[in-house]
Formats: structure tokens, C-alpha cells, sequence
């Protein structure tokens, strides 16, 4: 249907509406119309995307004089495949009713592994082997040998790409991920490296919140974007998480040992270039005077994760003359990492403020603030001195380099803390040095401060007053909306006692009672035995669904819950844990009916959706509370 | 009043039925046509053959087709969906894997000596090889050249047991020695492969592996370490560790699968050699498949759309009565728990509330008029399930062993007699229902033709009712009173239309049919 709202018309491609929807819209244009950002709250399964889609899209269409960017951040990417498919069905309307007039370019945007349409590429086992195999091709100094030795394998897709130059456009349209690997593999051109120039062109991108929050992709990705834009983060409930994780980092033994190793390798490369190509080395150096941290306009193919901290608070000036020469570099980056193992030689949690750690590496390192500042940028420029490109093996001094940065630069809102073990695990020793951010308000200020209105949505926002304090800004708009229903659709219910009137809990000295046990699977027996369709079941963690699972298959009552439904498991391997679902909802469309068992906060309580058939019935067996013990928690608060 | 009319119209009819007997009986079905409706011999066999497996249907057909109280396209009409080729053609049934997991099977022990002995039979065999293909693989490539079966499936137990002594040290010890052990203890390649192939035809909105993909945020050593226990933790031993997790997934999308086959064959070797071949032709056909090709309606919004159809597994019941009739009672039997048995349902109004609700209600009609009859739909629902409740209960609280039908008390002849006369007189009704309003003279004369045959069917059922012996005469007598009851409604209605030429077909509205009823009543 069609229909206005003060200047703007929408066009919301169903037949009905539901009330909120309409208010949601109107309060969301008061924000676009104040450029302001806003904060709204609306239940999940009320069709919170559809309306924003449709409003902003409506907003820039009956405004074409100054049209407005589409920013829409999900925190997953099958969230981002589902806007998409929602988007492109708005669209489809859009383009009944307005014809061409209506035509927009919208994509999503994904990593290489995602995107990669080049079997030898993306077979590659892992992400990070994927981005370096894609390198190992595409590098501007690959490329430049193989222009020379045709014996040098470069990607055909990649080469395709270039050649076609400013002509390798993508027409308007809606492209989920799958489009763009279609249309690439039409054309021969990489899907990724299209879409990623395309992103300034489009007029609604999709893509995940660290593209615009974590500084090391942000800074690659997104610089670029106009000032005219709407962002939205969607189911943004746990937006402060997400900006604290941004900045922070961790150091572990294998880190330091894996750092060490990539250390050596680095000086081997030194040596071989010094005998082979020392002007290369001199060049690097002589640059490094000038200034010039970052070589200036990288080929799109050479960049590398950014630097990890906050664009303004980079330093824009010459790197320290005791850094300049390759291995006075290496030389401080062996001390640093000499350091950081014997600070995990410590038997007791330590906690510190990052201008004390910064004081005693200084003392007993001699590596002073603004050095660590420039490890991240000196590193950078040393590996594509260097020409490497598998960058997936310097992980490790990665994290070491990135640390260093972040903790030479930011005094407040972070704080490191070393524990000598896991507190659940206190027999196993496994250390653990970590920078802290806690203030989540860092991560997304430039955010707020580049683009023009800003909107944070969920399901669940409450308090909604929270944000703005935890986030730092000021919502022009501020608003919770309620879900308007017809009839009861949920029914929930607490149980605290089992068939035989014992209670039942996962209180942790209770949960592995053989009663309660049980009880629990007495309880989930019965229901599978009246319920129709898809039950989904939530444990507090893998550890406890595992040993209830196995009691379950020992005493025989899993074999009778699998006389009525068929039984899927998440498990930690993400491969079978997808699988498993997609079977799961095979089972519940074809009628046959399945139990999900799955880990409440794990992989699949992110963002997979459990509606109609797919879940009739939801068991939570117990409240999964934050582990409120960890030191990091206890900071926090 | 009504009664009598009928009973009196009844017998006549009866001799006269009688005096045309109908012709002998034929083993098999035949389909009747007149020569106006050409049917392709398609359509003949698909009806010849829907009769054949369907018994009742059989015996329906026979007493009203062939005893010419229907047409065959009249017969037809009501069951447009069986004979939808289409949705026919697609729902061949097979019957799938047993929902227990292969290792739930116990081993049986004579009790002195250690020895632990295993039943396996073709079933179990067929299933080992679906869920564990590289078992299927090494059955293959080993027997009977390298080892005979017996070795290979003690093999195979042996390495059973030492995963369920989840001691993953003996077992890699274990397989060291042992190269052929080893092929049942690593865990299975051809499973890992396939799930790589899989994977990528997985719905987009459901792919966990593309989240991960994205995610530079969790680089090795960025963000914070979650503090619970969701990190995964380095197993040792990984190649021979399986998880039971890992095992029921695995085997609830085989079963989900279905079989690839159907088997009649007892020797494993030729089980194994036959899934072999059709997983290879299916392999075949499956690689042209693309990821989008399973739609799933996820991006709609339900409510604000209108319904569509999912890919549902149909459901093909042979009897569709044995069928019921188990669920039934089994449902009786826990709702007995909880409604305790027969309540009649609390009906406590008073006259005058009676009838002052009696009076809103025809306010209301006459303001609203009766076209948007919109019940409260709580008062909808209770009525329903008053009124099926007591249906479906009687039938089971009449006998007198709890959980028995009154049927099964009966001889069996008596029984089937019941089932099929009440049958009978559903398609009967059905088609009478249906034909009206009367415009036509066609429709006239289908009416009386119905009318016919329910005044005989009466007159069976009073038959019955005399035949039987006398201890269950009162059973049989409460069986067939609300049959009887249904036949005498109709035929009251009919009866008035007798008055009328067909020539000046009258129209007879919902309204004034309630009236009918209500008078008849």
C-alpha cells in the first residue's frame, strides 16, 4: 500500500499495517527531518526492518534534490541476507508503482571468504587464509611480476576487474551477496573488490557493524561515506558490547610465542632484501623522514586491517627517528614482547591503569608512549616494504603491534588486566593479558559525529534511557513502542517443579542431580508428544547440554523423544551447527517435526530466527545470568 | 411424526430395490461411465487404481456407483483432490529409517562368559551404512576379498565399544595397530566432505559460517575474552573424538533424507553395492543444484500477507480408520485423565437468562442481519470442543474396559457393517448437502435419487438392529440412533419438496431449511 506521511509518501509493500509501524515511521522521520539521531524501541516480529526500510527509502525518494544514504549495520550476515531479501521485495514494489524513477543500487557488503568467487581462492580453509590467498594474487607488486613473468599466477577475476576500470559498474538494483557472486561470475569480475568500490556509489548499503565500529576495517571500508547518510544498528541492544570489543585486545602465551617466530621470519626477510634489494629498505626509510607513515594512495588490493585505533586520535606526523630503520623497529618489538611474557609470569590477577603500564614498559623496556603509538603504522609500511603477502601467518605480531598502539594511545576508558588463569579452571594455567576498553562511547563517537542522524533500534532497549548515557549523544527522538495484538499468541510459564513434585533447577549445586535431570527431560518428553512442529530447547551452556544430552541418551529418554521428533544439536563446530539447522527446518517444513537443542547466547540465540512452525514451543532450562564473577565484569561495574 | 412417513415410504422402497438386485459381485474395481463423460484411460486406470487401495472407497463406490444412486462424475466430484495427478505423483511414499540411533543397539549376553553377542539384520545393516558412509566404503573395498563379513562387523563393535568408553587414548592406541579398526574409530570423511558441500546450498539467513567469515572484530587475540564457557578449547585426540552430538545430527538428517531406496534385499553385499549405485545417481543429478533453490517465505510478514503453501511431506494413510482411531483413543485417554471422563457440560442458565440472551441475539440479527455471523471465537471454541469431545468420547466411554470402543465388542461382521453404512450415509449427506440450493431439475432428481437411497439405508440399519443378538442390542440400537436421527432430518426436509413439480424448481435458502429443522426437531 502506499500511503503519506506529512511530505513524504511510502510506499510499504503489504496490504496491512500494523499500528506501531505507522508510529515507528513517524518517528523516525521526525529525526531524519531534525538531521538528528534517535533511539527506538519496538518488539521483535513487528516488522521493525520493513518499516524503516520503507521509510527511508520513501524519505530519499520524495526527496531526489538531496537524497539520503542508506547505512543499515546488522550484527550477523545471515540479519544482513534478510534485509536484503526484504529490501529487494520493497524495491520490486517500489518499481511497480514508480516505475525507473524508483531504481536504487543497494549491496551488501561481506569479507572475501563470503564475497570470493575464485575456486583456488576461496577453498582456502579460513577467513584469514582467504584474505592472504586473495593477496598472494592481487598484490600491486604480484601483479607488476607477473606483467613481466608470465609464470606468476595473479586472479583472473581481479585482472578482469581492472582492465574494465571505470566501466565496471554494477547496475542499480538490490544485491545480496549471492547477486554480487552472480553477477560477478556473469561479468568475470571480483565480486569483492566491485562491491567494495561500489560502496560510495550505492544508495543503501548493508553490512556489519564492525564495518563502521572497529577502526581496523572501518578504516579501510568505510572512509569514504558522505555526510548525508542514515545509519541504522539494527537489534543494537548490545551496541555497547560490540564498541567495547572493538578496542579492546588480548595477549595470550601463544600469541607471544607466535609473535617471536613471526619476528624471526620478518628479520629473515630484512637480510634478504638487504642482499638482494637494499634500495628498497632505504627507500622505506627515507620515506619515514619525510613523514609519510602511510604510503599514501595504497592499491585497493594491498590494504591491509587498519590501524586499530580511532581516525582522530591518529597522530599525522613522522615516525620516531628510533624506529625508521627496519631493525631498530624489530630490535623494540622484541623487547616488547620480552616484556609482555614476563608480565604473564605472575601467580596473581593484576590490574592496572594503561598510564602505569605504559610507565614501567617504559622503565623496564625503555620503549616510550609515542613509539608504541606507531608500532601498528611502522609495522604496516614495513610489510609492504617487505612485499608479504601472507598476512594470515602475522597474526600474531599483528595483535602485538595493534596492542601497542591502543595502549600508547588512550589513557582513559581502558584499563589492562592479567589473570594467571581461567577462575573456573584455577589447575590449568593459562594466562591472559588484556586491554580493556570500558567505554563504549569511543568506538562509535565518530560515528555519531560524521554522519547525520544516527538510529539505534531494537527489540529490546530497556532502559532506553541507558544509550544515550552508556553511548554519549543525544537522541532528538527517544521512543518504545509496544506490539499490538489481536488475540494471546505466547503463553509463557515457569516451572519450578517436576511431574513427581521435585523441584527443578540449574542452580549450579542442583542442575546435575539425576532428579532434576530427569524431571527435565520427563518434561521435554511430554511436550514433544503434543507440541507440533519445531520445539526449541535452550541450555545455560554447551558444557550442561552436553552431560544432560548424554544422561538423556544413557536412562533412554532421548530415545523417545526421538520416537516423536527428530533431535538436532548445536554443537561448537559452526559447520555442523548451521547444517543442523537448516535440517531442523527442513524436518519443520515438511511436517515431520524436530527438537533443536541449542546454548542460550551462543551462535544460534544470535539472530536466528524461530518463528511460525520453527518453534511452537521455546524451553529454557534455567536463566542464563552473566558470568558475574570474572574480573572483567567486576571492572565494569 | 416424521418418523413414521419415512418408515412407511422406507419399506415400499426396499421391496423395491430388492426386486432389482444388484449384479453379481466383480473382484475388481470397475469404473462406470456414461457416455456423455469421456474419460482418458489415464484418468480410468489412476480411478481404478485409487479404488483398489483404498477399501473403503471400494465398497462405497460399489454400493452407490453401481447400485446407480450416484453418477461416477457425482462420485468423483467430492474427491477433486485424489485424483490431482500432480500432488499423486509426488507423494510416493516410502518408508523411512527407524528413529533409534544405531547405537542404541544393545548387544545380548549369555551371562557366563564374556562374550557379547549382536542381532543385526538388513534394517540395521541398511542404516549403518546410510548414516556412516565411510563404513558403506570400507564394507566395499574389504569384504569379502580382505575379510569375510563376520570380521568386519566384530570389527566394527569392537570399535563401538571403545567410543563408549569415551577413552580417546586407548582408541588412537588402538588404531595405530590396527589400520582397519582405524576406518571406524577417524572420524567419518565422507560425512566432512558432503557437510562442505552442503554447506553452501544452506538458506543464506540461516548461514552461522558466513557470520564468522565477517567477523574481523574476533581476530585471534582481538576483543574480549567471553566470559563464559562458549570458547571452544583445543581437544586432544580430535581425529578420533566423536561426539554424540555430532552422531544424533547425523543421524536425524538421514532419517530426515529418507531412504535413498527401496530394498528387498536380504545380503549385505548387495545392499551395499545397490545404495552405492543410487547415491551415485543422485550424486549426479544434485550438482546442477544452486544454493537459492529451496525458498523459504522468511522474508514475509505472515499476518500481513496472504497464506502460503510449504513444502509439506505428504501423508499417505492406507487406512485412514486404523489410523485415526489409535490417535483417537490414545488422546482420549490422557484428556480422560484430565476432564474426568464424560462431563456433560455445565449448562446452568435460568429460564430467564435463557431467554433474555435468546432475545439479543435475534436484536442483533435483525440490526446485523445474518451475513457477517461473527461468533466470539472463545465461545466458538468451547462449543467445539464440547460437542467433538462428546462425539469422539462416546464411542469409548460406552464400553466397558477403559480405552475400548463399544465397536470391538461387536462381531466383526456387525462392526464392519456399522463403520460402513455410517460411512455411507457421511457421502450421502455430503452429496445431499450440496445440492442445494435446488435450481435444477437435474439437482431434483439427484435429491430424490438420494432420498431413495437413505430411506433403504434406514430400513438396513432397522434390520440390523432386530438381527443382532439381544445383550448387544441396546449397544448397537445407541450406535445407530444418531445415524438414524441425521437420515430422518433429511429425508423431512426432502419430503415437502415431493409437493413440487420438477418443473418449477423451488429454491430453498439456508433460512428456511433451519426452519425445517427446527420444525422436524
Amino acid at each position: 500500500m502506499k500511503f503519506q506521511i506529512e511530505d513524504i509518501t511510502v510506499y510499504f509493500p503489504y496490504d496491512h499495517i500494523y499500528p506501531e509501524q505507522y508510529a515507528y515511521m513517524i518517528e523516525l522521520k521526525r529525526a531524519l527531518d531534525a538531521k538528528g539521531h534517535c533511539l527506538l524501541e519496538m518488539p521483535t516480529g513487528t516488522g521493525k526492518t520493513i518499516a524503516l526500510l520503507s521509510l527511508i527509502t520513501g524519505y530519499a525518494l520524495s526527496k531526489p534534490q538531496n537524497p539520503i544514504k542508506l547505512l543499515y549495520c546488522t550484527r550477523t550476515v545471515h540479519e544482513m541476507e534478510k534485509t536484503l531479501a526484504e529490501l529487494k521485495m520493497l524495491h520490486n514494489y517500489q518499481l511497480q508503482h514508480l516505475g525507473p524513477a524508483a531504481k536504487i543500487l543497494a549491496i551488501g557488503l561481506s569479507s572475501r571468504k563470503n564475497l570470493c568467487i575464485n575456486p583456488d581462492v576461496v577453498s582456502a580453509e579460513n577467513r584469514d587464509s582467504v584474505d592472504a590467498a586473495c593477496r598472494k594474487l592481487t598484490a600491486s607488486w604480484v601483479r607488476a611480476l607477473a606483467a613481466e613473468n608470465p609464470n606468476v599466477h595473479t586472479c583472473d577475476f581481479f585482472e578482469k576487474y581492472e582492465r574494465a576500470a571505470s566501466g565496471a559498474v554494477l547496475p542499480p538494483g538490490v544485491y545480496t551477496l549471492q547477486d554480487l557472486r552472480a553477477f560477478g561470475k556473469e561479468k568475470g569480475w571480483c565480486p569483492y573488490f566491485l562491491a567494495r568500490h561500489m560502496v560510495q556509489f550505492a544508495n543503501v548499503v548493508v553490512y556489519s557493524y564492525q564495518y563502521l565500529l572497529d577502526p581496523k576495517v572501518a578504516g579501510i571500508i568505510s572512509k569514504e561515506m558522505q555526510r548525508e547518510s542514515v545509519v541504522v544498528f539494527d537489534e543494537a541492544h548490545n551496541i555497547d558490547n560490540v564498541c567495547i570489543e572493538a578496542l579492546s585486545v588480548s595477549v595470550r602465551r601463544q600469541t607471544l610465542e607466535g609473535a617471536s617466530r613471526n619476528l624471526s621470519r620478518i628479520s629473515q626477510e630484512i637480510d634478504r632484501f638487504k642482499a638482494t634489494d637494499a634500495g628498497r629498505l632505504r627507500a622505506e626509510y627515507n620515506r619515514l623522514v619525510d613523514g609519510l607513515a602511510q604510503r599514501g594512495n595504497l592499491a585497493v588490493s594491498d590494504t591491509w586491517l587498519s590501524n586499530p585505533a580511532l581516525p582522530d586520535d591518529i597522530l599525522k606526523e613522522a615516525v620516531p627517528g628510533n624506529i625508521r630503520r627496519a631493525e631498530h623497529f624489530l630490535h623494540v618489538l622484541r623487547r616488547l614482547v620480552q616484556y609482555l611474557k614476563g608480565r604473564l609470569d605472575t601467580e596473581n590477577v593484576e590490574k592496572e591503569s594503561p598510564i602505569g603500564f605504559v610507565a614501567s614498559l617504559n622503565t623496564h623496556a625503555g620503549i616510550d608512549q609515542k613509539t608504541l603509538k606507531f608500532c601498528y603504522d611502522r609495522l604496516h609500511s614495513l610489510m609492504l616494504t617487505l612485499e608479504i603477502t601472507d598476512t594470515d601467518e602475522f597474526l600474531h605480531i599483528q595483535t602485538i603491534c595493534d596492542f601497542a598502539t591502543l595502549v600508547g594511545t588512550y589513557f582513559r576508558g581502558f584499563s589492562i588486566i592479567i589473570e594467571p588463569f581461567d577462575e573456573r579452571m584455577p589447575h590449568i594455567p593459562d594466562p591472559v593479558l588484556q586491554l580493556c576498553c570500558h567505554d563504549a562511547s569511543l568506538a562509535i563517537k565518530p560515528v555519531f559525529e560524521r554522519f547525520q542522524s544516527v538510529v539505534i533500534t531494537s527489540g529490546t532497549l530497556s532502559p532506553i534511557d541507558l544509550y544515550p548515557r552508556l553511548l554519549n549523544f543525544h537522541p532528538v527522538v527517544s521512543r518504545s513502542f509496544t506490539m499490538s495484538l489481536t488475540r494471546e499468541c505466547i503463553c509463557p510459564m515457569v516451572l519450578t517443579r517436576g511431574s513427581d513434585q521435585l523441584p527443578v533447577s540449574t542452580k549450579f549445586d542442583m542442575r546435575s542431580d539425576p532428579g532434576v535431570v530427569r524431571n527435565y527431560g520427563k518434561l521435554l518428553l511430554e511436550m514433544v508428544s503434543v507440541v507440533p512442529d519445531g520445539i526449541v530447547c535452550f541450555f545455560v551452556s554447551y558444557s550442561y547440554m552436553d552431560g544432560i544430552i548424554s544422561v538423556w541418551n544413557d536412562s533412554g529418554i532421548l530415545k523417545d523423544i526421538m520416537q516423536n521428533k527428530l533431535v538436532f544439536i548445536e554443537t561448537q563446530d559452526v559447520v555442523e551447527t548451521t547444517l543442523a539447522l537448516d535440517n531442523y527446518r527442513r524436518a519443520c517444513d515438511c511436517g515431520r517435526g524436530a527438537v533443536f537443542f541449542s546454548v542460550a547466547r551462543g551462535k544460534v540465540a544470535e539472530g536466528i530466527d524461530f518463528d511460525r512452525h520453527y518453534g511452537r514451543l521455546v524451553i529454557m532450562f534455567g536463566v542464563p545470568f552473566q558470568y558475574t564473577l570474572s574480573n572483567f565484569t567486576d571492572f565494569k561495574s | 411424526m416424521s418418523s413414521l412417513r419415512i418408515e412407511s415410504g422406507g419399506q415400499a422402497l426396499t421391496k423395491a430395490v430388492e426386486a432389482s438386485k444388484p449384479a453379481p459381485e466383480k473382484e475388481t474395481p470397475s469404473v462406470t461411465t456414461r457416455p456423455e463423460e469421456q474419460l482418458s484411460t489415464a484418468e480410468m486406470e489412476l480411478r481404478i487404481k485409487l479404488l483398489r487401495e483404498n477399501g473403503e472407497l471400494q465398497r462405497l463406490h460399489k454400493q452407490l456407483v453401481i447400485g446407480r444412486v450416484l453418477t461416477e462424475a457425482e462420485f468423483w466430484a467430492n474427491r477433486k483432490k485424489l485424483l490431482d495427478t500432480d500432488s499423486r505423483s509426488k507423494s510416493k511414499q516410502r518408508v523411512g529409517f527407524n528413529s533409534v540411533m544405531i547405537s542404541d543397539i544393545k548387544p545380548s549376553t549369555d551371562g557366563r562368559t564374556n562374550r557379547v553377542k549382536f542381532n543385526l539384520n538388513r534394517e540395521i545393516i541398511f542404516q549403518i551404512f546410510a548414516e556412516k558412509p565411510a563404513v558403506h566404503r570400507a564394507f566395499l573395498n574389504l569384504v569379502p576379498n580382505k575379510m569375510t563379513e563376520m570380521d568386519f562387523w566384530t570389527k566394527y563393535f569392537r570399535a563401538g565399544y571403545l567410543h563408549s568408553t569415551k577413552n580417546t587414548i586407548a582408541a588412537a592406541a588402538e588404531a595405530a595397530e590396527d589400520e582397519e579398526l582405524a576406518i571406524f574409530l577417524k572420524q567419518d570423511d565422507i560425512v566432512a566432505s558432503e557437510a562442505s558441500k552442503k554447506i553452501k546450498q544452506v538458506h543464506p539467513t540461516l548461514d552461522i559460517l558466513a557470520t564468522e567469515a565477517d567477523d574481523y572484530m574476533h581476530l585471534p587475540g582481538h576483543g574480549i575474552l567471553h566470559d563464559d564457557s562458549l570458547h571452544v578449547t583445543e581437544q586432544q585426540d580430535e581425529l578420533y573424538k566423536r561426539t554424540l552430538a555430532q552422531d544424533l545430527n547425523r543421524h536425524a538428517s538421514v532419517v530426515l533424507e529418507g531412504r535413498p531406496i527401496d530394498v528387498e534385499l536380504d545380503d549385505a553385499r548387495t545392499l551395499a553395492e545397490a545404495l552405492a549405485q543410487s547415491k551415485q545417481a543422485y550424486g549426479k543429478a544434485d550438482t546442477s543444484k544452486e544454493k537459492l533453490n529451496r525458498i523459504y517465505p522468511t522474508t514475509e510478514i505472515e499476518d500481513l500477507q496472504p497464506p502460503k503453501d510449504l513444502p509439506l511431506a505428504p501423508l499417505c494413510i492406507k487406512d485412514p480408520r486404523d489410523y485415526f482411531d489409535s490417535q483417537q483413543a490414545s488422546l482420549l485417554r490422557t484428556s480422560r485423565d484430565t476432564l474426568g471422563g464424560t462431563e456433560p457440560l455445565k449448562c446452568s442458565l435460568s429460564t430467564q437468562d435463557a431467554y433474555g440472551s435468546l432475545r439479543d441475539s435475534i436484536s442483533n440479527f435483525k440490526s446485523v442481519g445474518l451475513s457477517i455471523p461473527i461468533v466470539n471465537s472463545e465461545v466458538a471454541a468451547k462449543v467445539f470442543n464440547a460437542l467433538t469431545h462428546n462425539i469422539s468420547s462416546t464411542k469409548y466411554h460406552m464400553g466397558k474396559n477403559p480405552g475400548g470402543s463399544v465397536l470391538d465388542m461387536l462381531p466383526n461382521s456387525t462392526k464392519e457393517e456399522l463403520l460402513h453404512q455410517s460411512t455411507c450415509i457421511q457421502e450421502l449427506l455430503k452429496h445431499f448437502w450440496s445440492s442445494y440450493p435446488i435450481t435444477t431439475s437435474y439437482l431434483f432428481n439427484k435429491v430424490s435419487r438420494l432420498k431413495d437411497a437413505m430411506s433403504q439405508i434406514y430400513s438396513q440399519l432397522e434390520d440390523m438392529k432386530k438381527s443382532v443378538q439381544s445383550d448387544l442390542r441396546h449397544q448397537v440400537s445407541l450406535l445407530v440412533r444418531p445415524m438414524q436421527q441425521s437420515l430422518i432430518m433429511t429425508c423431512a426436509i426432502v419430503e415437502p419438496l415431493n409437493l413440487h413439480p420438477p418443473s418449477t424448481p423451488r429454491s430453498c435458502t439456508v433460512q428456511s431449511l433451519v426452519v425445517m429443522v427446527c420444525d422436524s426437531l
